[in-house]
């Protein structure tokens, strides 16, 4: 039964679960993950708008304020100890008609207090210079230095890897569906495994309602609704279309959509939002898309849409009071709810990571790791876009994997694709070498690179080719029996 | 039999020719639409004996190119003959060298047509 | 740095057939550079048969039209890196390439031919609405992946789009054990070539849905079925139209894009109607020295056609290639700024052509205009006017969006018509 006793099991491997894993791991302290996807960053943490926001957005004195400004600092320390990309672009809140000109003065105020750094109004002329393709309605902005760009996969691979390297254990394909008290001890029913910690960390995402309910007296039950959001991904070539993060002041005609680059050079425009019933339900719609297409031209003059590459749907986890809840559950010892986390969730997640961390240490007297114990860094995966072909070509030197691209639109090597597939927690699918390396994330959206990597995996990992799946159990890329 | 005039597209190359053959009973009476003399004889064929030529690739073992090597039937089969000759390829496996034009399954399904490789493997 | 006469990117049907007539033209030192390991680019996943008809006068398969090459540019000892890809061309003729073997190697051309094909549209292209599960296969991929790696992507498929590409593999599919319950085709007319909807779906079955297309597609994971809808006259789905078929396969054959990233970055200039670079009588694009040929230039319906204006390409590419050298010793040849230029307008059905400028100084004696028209046409002439004078008018029975036409333009025409500068290729009634 030791073997199966944990100082924590944290459940979900999305961006939270992970930073707070890996902050965690800093501790001498047994760590499990369990994850109900067969990878990390499979749930909301994939599918959002990748933007670091500068935190002028929350209501000051709640929680989302704090942890999201606290999280944009972070953020950007964090990305050199774990080589992940953000890019601090900064980002503009666009106000399209005089008379709700007075909202940008609001959110000034409010991010000052919030305590955001250097933000300031800009007027129509310097917006223009910035923006060149601003739209015309534009009367002025505020201008938020510290708003920027990070790849959410990027980042929870890099804080999962960390965390894995100091010592963090994951499982995946283990949804968990009873959580129960054993004396001192919570027993975590996840897929075929009952995990036994001293202490439980919920980050479920939109599931977390129902680990909290698992636990929580009936009169303190968490609803959390899950809230559609739709983008469209534009081709590299649109990717300069803006040059900052453009999100439109809201108006009476409701809030518009965001328009940026990526830290991939794609332009990503959405989301939409509409609640929903379904904890599945990432499908796109017709009437979603089509209205992503009309708002983004709210903000920004021409965007080429007819450059999209693909279309995605991602689920919030919103909940009434939209206030992260974040602390141990009344009646539960040492279970600890890290739930509600919508936007700004992922530009927060270090903070709540470390915030996270703290409460379990505190609730467990665990103590640091002795000095050297720890690792805080981890080495990014190689990008070949990043590099000089002087410094590319010293590379091929060391491995001539790196002179045999796979994938073609992103500029992704085999070796990089191997790389993927050996680093714990390991790439399986073909969309877990997307989050880790970008293969098949381009305008050719896999068609080329798919049967490459495929047969990498049959090399490299003895998988047959059947085996191989787009996203774990149940997306298999060709049938079983084979041919005829 | 009354007489009888069938449309039909000529595929013998891509520009496709509409094609009317008259036929009367079993003979074929005339074929108009066409461009060439090929598109004739198409005509003529299609309404009394259609044939396909059926490609498809087979396993080979040893090879650089790969796990399969690309096989035709020689020459065009009898139409109802098309599944035959898929069945006829199953479980077929060539080994190393192989040459355009090698065989790989002689007299396919009875038509006296050859099953040869389309590629070097 | 390694330096070339010429530098073929692409060692697909249209760069081998550019190698060997730049060779056989007098330009021996040519160097092909293809990322595949193996020559012959997309023949050797088309293992059909109708390939070659108007070159080898016999019918060929993908694999066998390509070895005539491979075995050709071979006898003539023309270099071929093979696994090589290339990843940067600079307007200055230098040529980037990675390979496992050389790692990251630069070649200065003095002439450079693109051949680098074309790729499908993604679904992502499209925003059909719902999930984004496993079974969604571009046309292409389903083909390597049958063909190549003799591996299964579906039992149950639906097909949206008639592109050739998606006729062949509804057939293929089919003789491999699949099920194809339709083909859904945007357009009110196919974007396939007639024979092969005669023999890919007519010969099994296959109803052909013109003017439908995907609404939606289920599952989760895998796909369990897509919804299929009419769509009206501007192609929006008519609510009530739409029919559930089970399936857990979708492949699309949803058009070609010329590929030509490296040529943008090139400053090759390119046209937004064919997304492939501008050029004029000598394959030329507006950078001086670099050629196009191939898909790279147009979306093309057959290889033979490919092969005939790779190979105009690969001769143009020795005559520069040969002019520089001479012009170093006497000015013989001045650039293209300094002469007379006809450009080729589309009009009038008529969506582009290829070549889009002529100089008839430099052009051969005949030159071949290739285009394709913007809808279903019966019964309507061709013309062509240099200036006011029409040079060209013949009767075309049916023309269709999915194939090329072409006029032949005569070099005492365009230097008979003076003061012309436009050459107007149109569609007439009469």
């Amino acid at each position: 039964m030791t073997d199966n006793l944990y100082d924590v099991v944290v459940i979900g491997a999305g961006v939270s679960g992970c930073a707070i894993a890996r902050e965690l791991s800093r501790l001498d302290a047994r760590v499990c993950v369990v994850e109900r996807e067969e990878d990390v960053c499979c749930g909301t943490s994939k599918a959002n708008s990748a933007i670091v926001h500068a935190g002028f957005d929350a209501q000051p004195g709640t929680l989302m304020a704090r942890l999201n400004v606290e999280g944009n600092r972070l953020m950007y320390e964090w990305a050199t100890e774990l080589e992940f990309a953000v890019m601090q672009v900064g980002s503009l809140v666009v106000c399209v008609s005089e008379d709700t000109r007075a909202g940008l003065d609001v959110l000034l105020e409010r991010g000052k207090e919030n305590g955001v750094p250097d933000l300031r109004i800009i007027e129509r002329d310097e917006l223009r210079e910035m923006e060149p393709n601003i739209s015309d309605d534009a009367v002025a902005a505020l201008w938020a230095p510290t708003g920027g760009i990070v790849d959410p996969f990027g980042l929870t691979v890099a804080l999962a890897e960390n965390a894995a390297a100091n010592g963090v254990e994951f499982c995946f394909n283990a949804p968990v569906s009873e959580i129960e008290r054993d004396g001192d001890i919570w027993v975590v029913t996840a897929g075929e495994r009952h995990l036994r910690a001293r202490a439980v960390v919920n980050a479920a995402g939109v599931y977390a309602d129902e680990m909290h309910n698992l636990v929580a007296t009936p009169d303190d039950q968490l609803r959390i609704i899950p809230r559609k959001g739709e983008y469209f991904l534009l081709d590299t070539t649109a990717g300069p279309h803006v040059r900052h993060t453009v999100f439109m002041l809201p108006t009476k005609m409701g809030k518009g959509v965001l328009v940026s680059p990526t830290v991939h050079g794609n332009l990503i425009v959405g989301p939409t939002a509409t609640d929903v019933d379904d904890k599945e339900s990432t499908d796109t719609t017709a009437e979603g898309l089509a209205e992503v297409a009309t708002k983004s031209s709210l903000t920004v003059r021409d965007v080429p849409l007819r450059e999209v590459i693909t279309s995605f749907a991602g689920l919030r986890a919103h909940q009434e009071a939209h206030d992260f809840v974040i602390g141990e559950v009344s009646g539960a010892p040492r279970f600890f709810d890290c739930a509600a986390i919508e936007s700004p969730g992922l530009t927060s997640a270090p903070a709540i990571g470390v915030m996270v961390a703290g409460l379990v240490r505190e609730g467990l007297d665990l103590e640091e790791k002795p000095a050297g114990e720890f690792e805080p860094t981890r080495k990014g995966y190689v990008n070949l876009m990043a590099l000089s072909f002087d410094e590319w070509s010293e590379l091929c030197e060391k491995d001539a994997a790196y002179g045999h691209i796979v994938c073609r639109c992103c500029r992704v090597s085999e070796a990089q694709i191997v790389d993927a597939i050996h680093r714990v927690p390991s790439a399986r699918s073909l969309d877990a070498v997307k989050r880790r390396v970008g293969a098949t994330m381009g305008r050719c959206q896999g068609g080329f690179c798919s049967p490459k990597i495929m047969e990498l995996f049959v090399r490299e990992s003895g998988m047959r080719p059947e085996e191989i799946t787009k996203r774990g159990p149940g997306s298999q890329i060709l049938i079983e029996e084979g041919r005829a | 039999m009354a007489r009888e005039t069938r449309s039909l597209i000529c595929i013998n190359c891509p520009l496709g020719c509409p094609l009317e053959v008259v036929v009367d009973g079993g003979e074929v009476l005339s074929v108009t639409g066409n461009t060439c003399k090929r598109g004739e004889t198409y005509g003529r064929k299609e309404v009394t004996n259609p044939t396909r030529i059926v490609t498809s690739s087979v396993p080979v073992v040893g090879s650089a190119i790969g796990r399969m090597v690309s096989v035709k039937t020689a020459s065009d089969i009898p139409k109802e003959k098309i599944f035959d000759v898929m069945a006829a390829l199953e479980g077929v496996q060539m080994t190393a060298p192989v040459e355009i034009g090698d065989v790989v399954v002689a007299d396919v399904a009875g038509t006296g047509v050859d099953v040869v490789a389309t590629r070097r493997a | 740095m390694e330096s070339r006469d010429i530098v073929i990117i692409g060692g697909g049907p249209a760069g081998l057939a550019a190698a060997i007539a730049a060779h056989e033209a007098g330009c021996t030192d040519v160097l092909v550079l293809e990322r595949d390991v193996q020559l012959g680019g997309i023949l050797n996943q088309c293992i059909h048969n109708g390939f070659g008809l108007h070159t080898f006068k016999e019918e060929l398969t993908g694999p066998e039209y390509a070895a005539r090459y491979v075995d050709r540019a071979r006898e003539l000892g023309i270099e071929c890196r093979l696994g090589t890809m290339v990843v940067e061309l600079t307007p200055e003729h230098v040529v980037w390439t990675v390979s496992p073997d050389r790692g990251v190697h630069a070649i200065s051309a003095k002439a450079v031919i693109l051949a680098m094909g074309c790729r499908e549209r993604p679904r992502g292209a499209l925003n059909i609405p719902g999930f984004r599960p496993a079974g969604i296969f571009s046309a292409g991929t389903a083909q390597r992946l049958v063909n190549i790696e003799g591996e299964m992507p579906g039992r149950e498929v639906v097909i949206l789009g008639s592109g050739d590409i998606g006729l062949i593999m509804a057939r293929r599919m089919t003789l491999e054990g699949a099920h194809v319950a339709c083909v859904a085709e945007l357009m009110p007319y196919s974007g396939g070539l007639k024979r092969n909807i005669v023999q890919c779906l007519d010969d099994y079955g296959i109803p052909l849905l013109l003017s439908h297309t995907v609404t939606r597609v289920e599952g989760i994971n895998r796909v369990e079925a897509v919804w299929v809808a009419e769509v009206d006259e501007s192609l929006r789905p008519i609510a009530g139209t739409e029919v559930r078929y089970p399936c857990d396969t979708l492949l699309l054959s949803v058009g070609l894009l010329p590929e030509n990233e490296l040529s943008r970055d090139a400053g090759v200039e390119l046209s937004p109607v064919t997304r492939g670079p501008v050029v004029d009588d000598a394959l030329q694009t507006s950078v001086e020295g670099v050629f196009a040929c191939g898909n790279v230039l147009h979306v093309h319906d057959l290889v033979d056609y490919v092969s005939q204006e790779a190979a105009a390409a690969g001769r143009a590419a020795a005559r520069y290639v040969a002019n520089s050298s001479s012009e170093a010793e006497s000015q013989t040849e001045g650039t293209r700024e300094d002469e007379r230029c006809l450009s080729v307008v589309a009009e009038g059905g008529v969506r582009y052509t290829v070549p889009s400028t002529v100089y008839p100084a430099r052009m051969d004696e005949k030159l071949l205009v290739r285009f394709r028209v913007d809808n279903v046409y019966r019964d309507r002439f061709v013309s062509v006017y240099v200036g006011n004078k029409r040079v060209w008018h013949r009767k075309r029975r049916v023309m269709a969006p999915g194939e090329m036409e072409d006029v032949s333009l005569k070099r005492a025409d365009l230097e008979a018509a003076v003061g012309a500068t436009t050459i107007r290729v149109t569609l007439e009634e009469e």
